[in-house]
């Protein structure tokens, strides 16, 4: 499928699922907490933008819906509760530099072309006119998991987590017009109530090993501190 | 290929490569004033570069004892290096015969013979600066190069064709299409763009500052007519890059034929792009800081990284 035979409209939704893959590499590669905080609600904004045209192109009220769901549960509140939490617990310092930042992003380069070669076949049917935005979307869910993978400090891991649940849904609304909304509210729900969970859960690992580096849960004792 | 060899073709061309050396230090002059209203300040008026230029040609030219005919030599192989790039660029009218037998590789390639020559005569006198701002000159170039050809790469693989005409004429020929790639390139050579004419955030172009600087420090021995020349070509080069930037992704105005008519408003229009582009950087400078030397790499890793972003999504998404 040739970008130009697309309507304006479907490629503006290239255009911003592109943007939100670029925005998985940031989350990838910057230092600062607050940064990769703000970086992951532009995300979710871009996936509710995404969301939105597929809904004005397809005329279905539905998908309304589940974009201002989605805007306001990955834009606002999410980011809005883990800029509260990094403001009560002071973990700004915490997040600490990539060893290898060039490795990372290369890594995360080759993670996009392998998601490519994986859904060549999907392509071959024929879906949407944007079912090339599941590969995109299915590097964005990859870029998330290595997020988890590359760093040690558990909120970011979890930044990744929900940034995978980013491509998921991306890849849902462009290339099957969405999943049923029932469907939709569940997992939104079930987002929420994980961002809340892992609230509690940042609180009790900070009690028990009085950090957020998750590498510290290897050591069996404190006695092996820095040995 | 018609135009080739027709005689109205190599007259326009060299009134181009003349009206590009004309204009460049009015840019930079206008940069200037932009950035200076910008601060609350007045500004110098936009024709001081051409004084300055005039003043330095007219002053005795002083060259160190240790020096060796390169350093003489480098002003000029520079100056000429930088021009001949300026002159590939399309800037009023495409298929004009410097466009057409010259591609965007040859581009590439004039500026890295002038970067070259610069580094070399920075080593030249054999001053600590020198060497310093050489060594930096040559780590900046050596990692925003492989962006720029990466993000040219993007460029020519829509286009199927390194002639810049062919891919103005490619972008034009579709209207306005949103491409992915085409934006992540355009962002990738702008940054790009900046860290090879050394403007903030990677070197200060107003400032001697001894530990940070790096354009400065390799023209420090310079003066006179070869300071002139040196400073000349380094306002033809920001020209340059500003005319690829405007011309190859947002080409809409440029004469496709050489009528009064649309030779004036390419004209216009390159001139009204310029202006804009112009604002765009000195709002830039003025918001960001100059960075730490040892971020550049980090800076040009996210250059690299948006242009490879555009090649994959040109792949994945625009061809698929």
């Amino acid at each position: 499928m040739n970008l130009t035979y697309l309507s304006l409209l479907e490629q503006a939704m290239f255009v911003l699922a592109a943007l939100a893959l670029f925005i998985s590499f940031t989350l990838l590669a910057y230092n600062r907490l607050t940064s990769i905080i703000y970086a992951f609600a532009w995300q979710g904004a871009l996936v509710s933008a995404v969301t939105t045209l597929v809904a004005y192109s397809v005329e279905e009220p539905e998908l309304y819906v589940s974009a201002a769901l989605t805007f306001s549960l990955k834009a606002l509140f999410i980011p809005w509760m883990l800029l509260r939490m990094k403001r009560r617990l002071d973990l700004e310092r915490e997040v600490g530099n990539l060893s290898h930042p060039i490795l990372v992003t290369l890594g995360g380069a080759a993670l996009v072309v392998f998601s490519y070669w994986v859904v060549l076949p999907i392509e071959e049917v024929q879906l949407a006119a944007t079912r090339n935005i599941i590969a995109v979307s299915l590097a964005v869910v990859l870029l998330g998991m290595m997020v988890m993978v590359v760093r040690s400090q558990v909120v970011v891991q979890v930044i990744g987590f929900m940034s995978m649940e980013n491509g998921v849904f991306m890849a849902a609304v462009s290339t099957t017009q969405g999943v049923p909304l029932v469907v939709e509210l569940g997992v939104a729900f079930d987002v929420m109530v994980a961002a809340v969970l892992f609230g509690v859960f940042f609180l009790h690992i900070r009690e028990s090993v009085d950090s957020f580096d998750v590498d510290r849960l290897n050591r069996l004792s404190e006695l092996e501190e820095d040995a | 290929m018609d135009n080739f060899l027709s005689p109205v073709g190599w007259l326009l061309a060299l009134l181009q490569a003349l009206l590009f050396a004309a204009m460049a230090p009015l840019l930079a002059a206008w940069i200037k004033r932009v950035k200076c209203r910008l601060q609350s300040r007045r500004g110098p008026s936009l024709l001081q570069p051409y004084r300055d230029l005039r003043k330095l040609y007219y002053k005795e030219t002083l060259v160190a004892e240790t020096a060796s005919p390169i350093f003489r030599l480098a002003p000029y192989i520079i100056f000429a290096a930088t021009w001949m790039a300026a002159a590939v660029i399309p800037m009023i009218a495409m298929q004009l015969p410097t466009a057409v037998v010259a591609d965007v590789i040859v581009l590439v390639g004039f500026l890295a013979l002038a970067r070259f020559f610069l580094a070399l005569a920075g080593m030249d006198i054999g001053t600590a600066f020198g060497g310093m701002g050489a060594s930096r000159e040559v780590l900046v170039s050596s990692l925003a190069e492989p962006a720029m050809l990466m993000a040219i790469f993007t460029l020519t693989m829509s286009a199927q064709s390194t002639n810049l005409s062919s891919v103005i004429d490619y972008v034009l020929s579709y209207g306005l299409v949103l491409r992915p790639s085409f934006m992540f390139a355009m962002v990738a050579v702008m940054l790009v763009a900046i860290a090879e004419t050394g403007r903030i955030p990677v070197d200060n172009p107003d400032t001697h500052l001894e530990l940070t600087m790096i354009h400065e420090a390799m023209i420090l021995e310079y003066s006179g007519r070869h300071l002139a020349l040196m400073e000349g070509a380094a306002q033809l080069k920001l020209m340059a890059y500003f005319v690829l930037i405007a011309n190859v992704f947002l080409p809409w105005g440029i004469a496709t034929e050489f009528t009064p008519q649309a030779l004036l408003l390419g004209l216009l229009a390159i001139g009204a792009k310029l202006a804009l582009l112009g604002i765009l950087l000195a709002v830039a400078e003025t918001a960001l800081a100059k960075m730490r030397v040892f971020r550049i790499p980090q800076y040009l890793n996210l250059a690299f990284l948006l242009a490879l972003l555009g090649m994959l999504s040109n792949v994945i998404l625009e061809m698929g």
